[in-house]
């Protein structure tokens, strides 16, 4: 019997030989700016993970009270209006391709838990960013939580369990998710298009 | 077996399996490195451009000095227990102002009261007693909390309606009219002394442990009287004003959050003022996003692409280039495996 090292040795490269993990080539139809928006995606993410770094180094008060701490803070704000642009983007191109055909609704899944999850890591950036905005977001946002009971191990108004759920927490889940999805986007393979009908009709008559 | 026009969404399925057409070069690597640059020149720019917002918090140093009379009326709800804390519920206390549910699922009462906050100990009399050297002060406190409620309600009572009286003067002090409050006069005035030099935003943070970062009470706190909410009216974040997903200033907000929002637009049925509404929106939002990770399993809806054709807009150099396509998708036995994406071995 192999060992449990070398089962998921094999299994890794049976499911995702380096080819297939790291393409150099697409299938000729991935020729349209809509494939694009994934990458940008990801582009987004890694900008967000860069500049949310740096302000963590410094604190979570350095942005307030130093001009280069409120640039790397400006670039951590465009960057998730980005990704969240991008992402829609690019759910909806995935939603018009129907890109679950084929055995990819796991690929399809991910990509709009990645949304969902991204949204309450979002939140919790807003209500720890220790200005009149996170005020304002966390008594507003405090009555949605503790309407489900959220808030009873959710407190929004905790500033020290927001930080900590938004620069370690979510973003793990973020990054797990989305690393799911780029893998499962390399075991399946993009999504070829939507045989159109007339053209089958045609040929099946044939 | 194909039939004349659709295909099945078994057979569409089942097409989408393989693939043995045409391959073209392409660098994974590169693209995706590129991307992240584009992006990050993208946000430098934006960042140049526009910078970002941060509006100072408020505080109730703040407050309290800017909007004596509303401190004071926001301090006597807490006392007198009708300020919207006092009566919230879960998770703050066991009264039932602010529970939410949904049908028979009670969730916020059944979670319970897990941050105890008792506005009237913990926002007034708690923080008066921390003023030194104020024996007098002290002696009225005493004498409030040992009063029966009967009396206590009048003296806030009395006090409440002198508030609508109230003058403002130079330096924060607010005077009403001579009545019989007990010793409620000498409390409010003491705490709004207390707020104003700063001490009440330090006082309602002091718990068992040096450090701090629950900000639970003050928020709350905050949150009662006016301070943050005429704020947030000026900037365009109530409810009302689709709030949720905007931002101090001009900048974009939580865009993302506009199905969010919508629902609290709905007046339909009464959503939008209903008791629940927060509870009702966040099902909502729940259903829909559970209906949204399961899209390519919900009949009518995993059908919408092929119906709503955008998919020739964006194959159309494929398609128009392989005459639409060349081949019929193959399923069943004959189908062929699945191949490597290199085109070599295809």
């Amino acid at each position: 019997m192999s060992s449990w090292t070398v089962r998921v040795r094999e299994f890794g490269l049976r499911n995702l030989p380096p080819e297939r993990l790291l393409p150099d080539s697409q299938p000729a139809y991935m020729a349209s700016a809509i494939y694009l928006f994934g990458a940008l995606t990801i582009g987004a993410l890694v900008t967000i993970i860069a500049s949310g770094t740096i302000l963590a180094l410094k604190g979570p008060a350095w942005w307030h009270v130093q001009s280069i701490g409120h640039f790397f803070n400006s670039i951590h704000l465009w960057s998730v209006e980005l990704f969240f642009f991008f992402m829609v983007i690019h759910l909806w191109g995935k939603f018009w391709m129907a890109a679950w055909r084929g055995g990819r609704a796991r690929v399809w899944m991910t990509g709009a838990v990645a949304f969902v999850i991204a949204i309450p890591t979002a939140f919790t950036g807003y209500v720890s960013q220790q200005n009149f905005d996170s005020q304002w977001i966390a008594t507003q946002g405090k009555d949605g939580m503790n309407s489900l009971g959220v808030g009873s191990f959710f407190n929004v108004l905790n500033v020290g369990q927001m930080y900590s759920y938004h620069i370690f927490l979510f973003p793990v889940l973020v990054i797990g998710i989305v690393s799911l999805h780029i893998l499962l986007v390399r075991r399946h393979g993009i999504v070829p298009p939507i045989p159109l009908a007339d053209s089958v009709a045609d040929a099946a008559a044939k | 077996m194909f039939r004349g026009g659709r295909l099945t969404n078994a057979e569409l399925n089942e097409a989408a399996r393989h693939y043995d057409g045409p391959y073209r070069p392409y660098d994974i690597v590169k693209e995706v490195s590129v991307a992240t640059g584009v992006v990050m020149l993208i946000a430098v720019i934006l960042t140049i451009l526009f910078s970002s917002p941060d509006l100072p918090p408020s505080t109730i140093a703040s407050w309290s000095r800017s909007m004596p009379t509303d401190f004071v009326t926001t301090a006597l709800s807490e006392l007198d227990g009708t300020s919207e804390t006092a009566t919230y519920g879960p998770p703050y206390n066991h009264e039932s102002g602010s529970v939410q549910q949904l049908a028979f699922i009670h969730l916020q009462q059944w979670l319970g009261v897990s941050h105890p906050v008792n506005a009237e100990y913990d926002l007034i009399i708690a923080p008066l007693r921390t003023i030194p050297d104020a024996p007098a002060l002290q002696a009225a406190v005493t004498t409030y909390v040992h009063a029966p409620a009967k009396t206590q309600a009048a003296w806030t009572n009395a006090y409440s309606n002198a508030l609508g009286k109230a003058t403002e003067k130079q330096g924060g002090a607010v005077t009403v009219p001579a009545g019989s409050y007990g010793p409620v006069g000498p409390m409010m005035s003491s705490l709004l002394a207390l707020a104003e030099s700063g001490g009440l935003d330090g006082d309602l943070l002091t718990s068992k442990q040096f450090y701090q970062t629950d900000y639970t009470k003050p928020l709350l706190f905050l949150e009662d009287g006016s301070a943050l909410d005429d704020r947030a009216t000026y900037q365009h974040l109530q409810g009302t004003q689709w709030g949720m997903m905007n931002e101090t200033g001009s900048y974009p907000g939580q865009v993302w959050l506009w199905l969010y929002t919508f629902w609290y637009q709905v007046q339909i049925g009464g959503l939008s003022t209903s008791p629940n509404v927060d509870a009702i929106v966040m099902a909502i939002m729940g259903v829909l996003s559970a209906a949204f990770i399961l899209v390519p399993f919900l009949p009518g809806i995993r059908s919408i692409p092929r119906r709503i054709p955008v998919y020739k807009l964006i194959w159309r150099d494929w398609y128009s280039a392989t005459g639409a396509p060349s081949k019929p998708p193959r399923t069943g036995d004959d189908a062929p495996a699945l191949p490597s994406l290199r085109p070599t071995e295809t």
